[in-house]
């Protein structure tokens, strides 16, 4: 490829790069640093107005956090599983939901630029206003919820909690789910523009049907986009606060207590900051080697499939 | 219909066409799945439209008496016009900053071959794992520390939120424009230099107009991540700065909650977003350099 002499200064990129990189460096970087720091001591009320001097702990904190026998431990390993569990049905159903939507809408008709912006709403609403307005929802004697299952279609006995104990669960979940699907319709569509018509055509009029097509053609094409997206929703539901955070307030139900939210509590609530790091430390490792492994593992699988 | 009438309107339709199956399976999928987005619309849009009474005792589809006083109450219960005034601000300037410094960055990476490419790409993606709250306390403390040296007062102003809601846009962002950029042709580049544009000529006059759908995605994204986060704002904010997401529950954390007031509130504050963001989606699938090298 031939590029103008004017496009080989060497300086340039790192100039154009500057302010997002000493930015990062500001606001991620450097706290992750210090955050990892405050790890290993012994920071509580008592030393964080001054967290310099505050005494080391040595790996102090990290024992109490992974003894699973003891309090502290055992209610971290459960938002821990919750969370697994929380991620993993929350992604897939995104996923699954935005690329349905996104291959019923690639062909044009009636009503489609309509129900576009239709399906954008959620991912439009600010995060709070949406979640308060599930909580109304979701409330035992007030809410839309237990009206529809309740009074109109009588499947439950009483009236159910769903903001308080095991049905907290279902009910992050669906709010999630509704938050944050819309994003990746948005990313499978634009993926979808890419896809050159010729392909379908070709297929078309070698007898691939609809299903074949979808399979043979649009899938694999989205692959590269998917690789991404999935990652990225893996990480946001993983990392998750802010719908529980307004959902619930600041204790979340035992069965809905997501790791940011448990941390959070750790830290502001019991004011143990040094507990509070290295618990946001652990989750990190866990996300670093997920992502490694997952990169690893789809990237290989593509040069695979590439063969 | 008769066959014959299906078969000719089967060969007017183009080979693409989906069959009759499908269009069936797509009314009913669809018709599903717009009443579950559009559910907590509905009830946010009726309640806010209920006296007090009606919202509190259980839940009716169709409010039986319609009133607009929850709408004149929300901006007494609350400042609430304050927290929008913060919002808007904050906001508004993580964005612009946001998209001004991800074009850049996303210029360098797809058009420039350099040393530690790799790794800044890699480093700014993997931001985006980073649990909020494992730097959400050793943030706070360095804009403290720079308050105390420096006199710049990050810590409670709304420079230091925009500051920090700028870096949560910029991965996916730099992410996004460098694929959009990356398929905008270098022929239109060159014709850029033969032009006498330098670079950064190439990149305003060419590159970004091309790419303009990408840039406005990217902008909505950023403005909607500044606007909806709970969990920064809910620290690094006090009484004067306080923006709208951690305002707003000031209607639910009272003893009595108003929900006709908190969802008259909501609905206040969603629809500029929501209008200016479904203005705005067209230009986020628009096709992107198909066209513009024909």
């Amino acid at each position: 490829m031939r590029i103008p002499a004017g496009l080989r200064r060497a300086g340039l990129p790192y100039l154009l790069l500057l302010p997002a990189l000493a930015l990062e460096l500001l606001v991620h970087l450097v706290p992750m640093v210090i955050g990892i720091v405050m790890s290993f001591k012994d920071l509580t009320r008592l030393h964080i107005g001054d967290w310099g001097t505050a005494p080391w702990e040595g790996l102090g904190n990290y024992r109490v956090t992974v003894d699973f026998d003891a309090p502290v431990g055992a209610t971290l390993l459960h938002s821990f599983l919750v969370t697994c569990a929380f991620s993993v049905l929350s992604v897939g159903l995104c996923w699954l939901l935005g690329t349905a939507a996104a291959l019923f809408l690639q062909e044009d008709f009636r009503g489609r630029g309509l129900l576009r912006a239709v399906f954008l709403t959620p991912y439009a609403l600010p995060v709070y206003a949406a979640v308060i307005t599930w909580a109304f929802m979701f409330q035992r004697d007030n809410g839309l919820v237990n009206h529809v299952l309740h009074d109109q279609l009588h499947l439950t006995d009483g009236r159910p909690f769903w903001l308080l104990g095991d049905h907290s669960f279902a009910a992050l979940l669906v709010v999630c789910v509704w938050k944050t699907w819309p994003f990746a319709f948005l990313v499978v569509m634009a993926g979808l523009q890419s896809i050159p018509k010729e392909l379908y055509e070709a297929a078309a009029l070698d007898g691939a049907g609809m299903l074949r097509q979808i399979r043979r053609i649009t899938l694999p094409s989205l692959r590269p986009l998917n690789q991404v997206l999935v990652l990225v929703l893996f990480l946001w539901s993983f990392n998750e606060f802010n719908t529980p955070y307004v959902l619930f307030g600041k204790a979340a139900p035992e069965a809905a207590d997501l790791l940011s939210i448990h941390i959070y509590q750790s830290s502001f609530v019991t004011w143990n900051f040094g507990t509070g790091s290295a618990m946001s430390v652990l989750l990190l490792l866990f996300l670093l080697v997920v992502t490694a492994g997952y990169l690893l593992a789809t990237s290989r699988g593509r040069k695979h499939a590439d063969d | 219909m008769t066959s014959a009438t299906a078969r000719t309107a089967g060969r007017r339709r183009s080979p693409t066409a989906p069959p009759r199956s499908f269009r069936w399976a797509r009314r009913i999928f669809l018709t599903a799945l717009t009443g579950f987005v559009l559910l907590p619309v509905y009830v946010m849009l009726s309640s806010s439209l209920k006296p007090l009474e009606d919202v509190s005792g259980s839940f009716h589809w169709l409010p039986g008496t319609l009133t607009i006083r929850p709408y004149l109450d929300i901006w007494h219960t609350v400042p609430l016009a304050r927290y929008f005034g913060n919002s808007l601000i904050v906001a508004g300037s993580a964005t612009v900053c946001s998209v001004v410094i991800a074009v850049f960055a996303a210029y360098a990476v797809s058009r420039y071959r350099f040393r530690g490419k790799r790794v800044f790409t890699v480093t700014v993606l993997s931001t985006q794992m980073f649990p909020g709250i494992l730097f959400l306390l050793p943030l706070f403390l360095i804009y403290v520390n720079i308050g105390n040296s420096t006199g710049v007062a990050l810590y409670g102003s709304r420079g230091g939120l925009v500051l920090t809601y700028l870096t949560f846009s910029l991965p996916f962002s730099i992410w996004m424009l460098t694929g959009y950029f990356a398929s905008v042709p270098r022929e239109l580049d060159e014709a850029a230099y033969v032009d006498g544009c330098g670079a950064l000529g190439a990149l305003l006059r060419v590159v970004v107009p091309a790419a303009l759908p990408g840039i406005v995605a990217v902008a909505v994204y950023a403005f909607m991540t500044a606007w909806g986060e709970v969990l920064f704002a809910s620290v690094m904010t006090n009484d004067t700065t306080r923006t709208l997401s951690v305002g707003l529950q000031g209607y639910a954390t009272q003893n009595d909650v108003y929900w006709n007031q908190v969802m008259a509130a909501s609905l206040v504050v969603s629809v500029p977003v929501v209008a200016g963001f479904l203005l705005l989606q067209r230009y986020l699938v628009a096709g992107l350099t198909t066209g513009a090298v024909k």
